[in-house]
């Protein structure tokens, strides 16, 4: 049935032939063609628990947010492998197969939106449904822009609003609204972050990550702890999905907002005037976030343009300070 | 009135204590779980009620919310 399954699914399109010896003869490997001399790979795997009910949807968001971890430094998808984890037809399960299908499915879209082929996948039976992919993306490694490379001075753009984690969490309640709520968080967790890495690409930049567990506070306070310098979040200007501010103020938080908040306050300041909530959600675990780029602040708005050109949002967040005294990394203002 | 969330995870005590916000009665509830803590007080502070918390051992916070 997982053959069939399989064989059912369309795969993202080979233009380049890229592919040289596929899986289709029921091969073990995969022979793909390697990028153009001068070009290094960009490497990751990330795997997702299901988020949201529509299973086709899922495996979108998985596979945009995989894809992400390459965009972030600029990279280009180049080839995926799916890895699945789903429960056998079984007396204990009532998972039908169909649901692996529209997973699959939904993941191949993202995978020919890249323009990354499929070198194929791993499949396991398991009690509960994960997927990811895992992504070999091409860069030219002199323009590869890093997790450690903020300056000070940089301003700080992030191209998704944040609350994926309290969506997810009103969905799983059935709280009133969460129809609406599900479907504004598809809306962002499946969209690529490919025009930003465009712009990151165009403009040279040497600073950027993708937001995705650890919140934006997290994110951010792991770059600024391997750039040596310290980072200002401007809470009234953090962007959220719609709801979210509602929901987290009913006490629709999930736990690992909480956990990454506890594990970063001893680098954290948190002002005095910023709202408490907001500083809480700074901490919200994202699932397919947007880019965050550092911008030199004179070319801000030259960022904010390139990305509006391309239909991508620019929601000036912060700037990047000088190295404290007290050690502290992150200062949510 | 006593809701018991110990050993449940978020969502389910803001769940269970939710429906109960929308009344004045005193309302006690027992959490083990920080998450659970901030989460049940966020509830009742929007709903206009008052939250007390006192340590009741092993982890366990009585969260007492009078209007």
């Amino acid at each position: 049935m997982l053959e069939q399954i399989l064989s059912d699914i369309t795969p993202p399109p080979d233009r380049d032939g890229r592919i040289l010896h596929g899986f289709s003869n029921n091969e073990d490997a995969v022979l793909v063609k390697a990028p153009p001399a001068g070009l290094a790979l960009v490497q990751t795997v990330d795997i997702l628990g299901p988020i949201g009910n529509d299973a086709r949807l899922f495996g979108q968001t998985a596979a945009a947010n995989a894809l992400s971890d390459v965009y972030a430094m600029g990279g280009r998808p180049w080839s995926v492998m799916n890895i699945a984890a789903f429960p056998s037809p079984s007396s204990e399960s009532d998972t039908p197969l169909s649901v692996l299908a529209e997973i699959l499915s939904g993941a191949m879209e993202k995978v020919a939106e890249s323009g990354a082929v499929l070198a194929g996948g791993h499949t396991l039976d398991d009690e509960w449904i994960k997927f990811g992919l895992s992504v070999t993306g091409v860069i030219d490694p002199a323009r590869a822009a890093r997790n450690d490379g903020l300056e000070a001075g940089d301003a700080l753009i992030l191209t998704k609003p944040l609350g994926t984690g309290v969506l997810a969490t009103a969905v799983k309640a059935k709280w009133p609204g969460s129809d609406e709520a599900e479907k504004e968080m598809y809306r962002w967790t499946t969209r690529l972050n490919a025009h930003a890495s465009s712009v990151l690409l165009d403009m040279h930049l040497k600073a950027a990550t993708d937001i995705t567990g650890f919140g934006i506070g997290g994110h951010v306070l792991e770059m600024a702890g391997g750039s040596h310098v310290c980072v200002e979040l401007d809470t009234a200007a953090l962007p959220f999905m719609e709801q979210v501010e509602d929901f987290a103020s009913c006490g629709l938080i999930p736990a690992g907002t909480y956990r990454n908040r506890d594990y970063c306050s001893c680098r954290t300041l948190v002002s005095s005037d910023a709202d408490e909530l907001r500083a809480t959600l700074a901490f919200d675990a994202q699932t397919s976030g947007g880019l965050l780029l550092a911008v030199p602040a004179e070319r801000r708005q030259e960022a904010c343009e390139r990305l509006a050109a391309l239909g991508e949002p620019a929601f000036c967040v912060g700037r990047v300070l000088p190295e404290r005294k007290d050690g502290k990394r992150l200062i949510l203002a | 009135m006593l809701i018991d969330t110990r050993g449940l995870s978020c969502p389910q005590p803001v769940l269970m204590v939710y429906p109960h916000l929308s009344g004045s009665e005193p309302i006690d509830v027992l959490v083990d779980n920080t998450t659970s803590q901030e989460n049940v007080s966020r509830a009742a502070a929007r709903n206009g009620w008052n939250v007390q918390a006192e340590e009741e051992g092993d982890g366990v916070v009585r969260l007492e919310l009078r209007k």
